[in-house]
């Protein structure tokens, strides 16, 4: 087994860390404000931020390179003020596993947010806790465990993200390819046994994830 | 104390008709019971006393401050009006310990308080509820008696200008009510605070009320003095 191989789990788990870092914090975020908020086109939104999920992964790859490709506008103007190129790097693996994974904490956080009984919010502001106070020491220690599930289901699913990455970060060795990636390449070049190792490492790391998931959220799983 | 209170409020919800809530009344003695059946209004009379549900129009005056006047713009939010509010099923913090349900409030920032959470407030309020022994448990470790006492401690904690009561009895089997009305009567007679309670159950009215107002579909039908 040559060294590429830890090279490319190292690679894996830093975009998947990454992605799941971002996604804990915008999916807390989207998942509160559709739950605890009424504002016009609110199932609108979440029904546009849960498309990643059903859509094909090269679809999502495509929108991802009209958006941040070097001509799509947030990538040409990323360029030329930052000098920034978000293709065929690591970031870019890390922003499609991010949107690619974002519905599964964003449907697990709303679900979290929307179990919290209201009366205890009520509570801590007659309490004298402002929205922020109440946010933190109320709503989200309550919605925790649905969070840490979504959040882990995120990981998982990072873990594994094939298509949209592909698309935009490519498959360079030691750069930006990623284990699912690696695995393709390993079957297409007949190295069976490293694609053998790959798949049982990332089946046995996405066992472990899902175990835990399911245990940090016995009710209200997803799904 | 004095609460002037003027309100109209429409609700609206998917499965019942339109709402309306058009309160007016002018009480000042110090225990005041809301009376009236389940759907007159009261639960949301009494957010709206607490800041927790905004009426459509009106005023709400305690002790001459203005706490809403939609004509004027204010709207003092619940965090700044001191009321203690007593939640039907106490609303206690499923994942806190006694103490620091009871220091709650007490604690400023983004953080809860520790479960050793000390202080002579809260140790004094542990002490006058008989709470000291299972400080360290939580609310589904207790009895019904002992989660209204906790509840009662968090909100009397940082000495709150007047008490609000939702239904503190309905949850409770008869007996139990029976002595946890005469408890709470003798709570409140030691430590002397203004009161609102709303109940369906006339016989609160007996045990609490210096005056009673007479809740029906949205409108205070009648107020009147009680017997002592």
């Amino acid at each position: 087994m040559d060294a590429s191989v830890w090279i490319t789990l190292a690679l894996t788990l830093k975009v998947a860390g990454w992605a799941t870092a971002i996604n804990l914090v915008l999916g807390v975020a989207a998942g509160w404000l559709l739950a605890r908020r009424r504002f016009i086109g609110r199932e609108l939104v979440d029904a546009v931020l849960t498309l990643p999920l059903v859509l094909p992964p090269t679809v999502m790859g495509y929108y991802l390179l009209v958006v941040i490709g070097k001509r799509g506008w947030l990538g040409h103007w990323l360029q030329q003020s930052f000098g920034i190129n978000l293709i065929f790097s690591w970031q870019g693996a890390v922003i499609a596993a991010t949107i690619v994974a974002f519905p599964l904490v964003l449907k697990s956080a709303r679900a979290a947010f929307e179990s919290v009984d209201p009366q205890l919010e009520q509570a801590a502001r007659v309490l004298g806790l402002n929205e922020w106070a109440v946010f933190f020491r109320v709503s989200v220690p309550m919605a925790w465990p649905g969070i840490l599930a979504g959040t882990l289901l995120v990981f998982a699913r990072s873990l594994g993200e094939f298509g949209a990455t592909l698309m935009v970060a490519g498959s360079i060795p030691g750069r930006t390819q990623t284990l699912s990636i690696a695995v393709y390449e390993a079957v297409q070049a007949g190295q069976d046994d490293t694609a053998n190792f790959l798949v049982a490492i990332t089946s046995i790391t996405c066992i472990a994830v899902l175990l835990a998931a399911g245990r940090l959220a016995p009710v209200g799983r997803v799904r | 104390m004095s609460f002037d209170v003027d309100i109209v409020k429409t609700v609206s919800s998917s499965e019942r008709r339109t709402f309306r809530l058009c309160v007016r009344f002018h009480a000042q003695v110090r225990r005041t019971v809301i009376y009236g059946p389940s759907g007159a209004g009261k639960s949301l009379t009494l957010q709206a006393l607490a800041g927790l549900l905004r009426p459509d129009s009106g005023r709400i005056v305690f002790d001459g401050d203005v706490l809403f006047d939609r004509d004027a713009r204010i709207d003092v939010p619940a965090r700044l009006r001191d009321f203690g509010y007593l939640f039907q099923d106490y609303a206690l913090f499923p994942k806190l310990n006694v103490r620091q349900n009871i220091a709650f409030g007490l604690q400023s920032g983004l953080r809860n308080p520790s479960a050793q959470v000390g202080g002579a407030a809260v140790e004094r309020w542990l002490q006058a509820f008989e709470l000291v022994d299972v400080a360290a448990q939580r609310p589904d470790e207790l009895s019904g008696g002992q989660r209204q006492r906790t509840a009662l401690a968090r909100a009397l904690v940082h000495a709150p200008r007047a008490l609000l009561l939702d239904e503190p009895f309905s949850a409770l089997d008869p007996a139990l009510r029976l002595r946890m009305r005469k408890e709470l009567d003798e709570l409140l007679n030691r430590i002397d605070i203004p009161v609102v309670m709303i109940t369906h159950d006339p016989e609160d009215l007996e045990w609490f009320g210096d005056e009673a107002l007479y809740l029906r579909d949205g409108q205070i039908s009648e107020q009147r003095p009680l017997e002592a």
